[in-house]
C-alpha cells in the first residue's frame, strides 16, 4: 500500500515538474537578449547570409563543453580583412558568447573556442568585415544535458 | 591564483606563414548563473577579455561572456612577417591579469 502511494506520489511529482518546466523553457526562448544584441552590433543592418563557416557539432551530450570553430572567408590583407565576429546564442540566460577580433596579422580568419549551451537553441554568428559589410551563419546545437549551472 | 597558460605555438616560422596558436589558461569562469547549497547564487567571476599582440601590434583578440566554458581554450591563427615576442594577456572580472610571452624566430 505505501508503495503504491509512494509511486503515485512520484508520479504526480514528475508531472508537477513537467508542467513547470515546459513554461520556463519556452520563456526562456523569448526572454533572451539576442535580438537586441545581433541589433545592437549591425546597427540595424541586415547582414548578409555567407562567408562564414560554423562548426559546431549537431547535438551536443554536454552543454558545459561544446567546441565551436569559426571560419571567415577573407583575404585577410590590408585592404580587406575580417574586422570582428559576434556569437551569440538564442537560448542562454545571456545570449552574449564571444565577440572575436581580428586584424590582418591574423592571418586567418578562423578561431575556435568552447562554449556553454543551456538547452537546444541557435547559436549565431555575424561578421563585420574591414569595409563594413556584414555576413551572418546559423546553426542549431542540440543539447542532452545543459551547461548553465542550475 | 592561476596556473601558468598553456600556450602551444611553433618555434619558428618562415617569413608570411600563417602559423596556429593555441591556448588555454585554468579558470572556474563561474557564470553567475549557479546557486550554492544554501540557494545563494554564485557571483559571476570570468575571463572576460583576451589579447595576443607580436612585438606590439594586436594580431588577435576577444571578449568573452558567461557562456564560454571553464578553463578557456583559445586557437587563432597569426600571419609571421618578422621574429619577435608574442604577450598573451587574460583579463579578469576583478580586474586581474594573466600574462604570458612566447618568443617566435624566423626560419633561416
Amino acid at each position: 500500500m505505501t508503495a503504491i502511494n509512494r509511486r503515485q506520489a512520484f508520479a504526480l511529482g514528475g508531472g508537477f515538474v513537467a508542467l513547470t518546466m515546459m513554461p520556463m523553457a519556452a520563456h526562456a526562448q523569448v526572454s533572451n537578449d539576442a535580438a537586441q544584441s545581433i541589433a545592437k552590433f549591425t546597427g540595424g543592418k541586415e547582414p548578409t547570409k555567407g562567408r562564414i563557416a560554423l562548426d559546431l557539432p549537431e547535438i551536443a551530450e554536454n552543454g558545459n563543453t561544446v567546441p565551436l570553430v569559426l571560419n571567415v572567408e577573407s583575404p585577410m590583407t590590408a585592404d580587406s580583412y575580417v574586422k570582428e565576429v559576434m556569437i551569440v546564442a538564442d537560448g542562454n540566460p545571456n545570449s552574449g558568447v564571444a565577440t572575436l577580433m581580428f586584424t590582418p596579422l591574423s592571418g586567418k580568419a578562423e578561431a575556435s573556442i568552447r562554449i556553454r549551451l543551456a538547452a537546444t537553441q541557435n547559436v549565431i554568428a555575424i561578421a563585420r568585415m574591414s569595409d563594413g559589410s556584414l555576413f551572418t551563419e546559423r546553426k542549431t546545437v542540440k543539447v542532452t544535458i545543459g551547461g548553465c549551472g542550475g | 591564483m592561476a596556473e601558468k597558460p598553456r600556450i602551444k605555438l611553433p618555434k619558428e616560422a618562415a617569413k608570411g606563414e600563417i602559423i596556429q596558436i593555441k591556448t588555454l589558461v585554468s579558470h572556474v569562469m563561474e557564470s553567475g548563473q549557479r546557486k550554492d547549497a544554501q540557494g545563494k547564487p554564485i557571483p559571476r567571476k570570468i575571463i572576460n577579455g583576451f589579447t595576443c599582440e607580436l612585438n606590439g601590434k594586436p594580431v588577435f583578440a576577444c571578449t568573452l561572456e558567461p557562456a564560454i566554458s571553464a578553463n578557456p581554450y583559445i586557437q587563432f591563427n597569426a600571419r609571421i612577417e618578422e621574429a619577435g615576442t608574442f604577450k598573451f594577456a587574460w583579463t579578469d572580472d576583478d580586474g586581474s591579469v594573466i600574462t604570458a610571452e612566447e618568443k617566435i624566430a624566423l626560419k633561416a
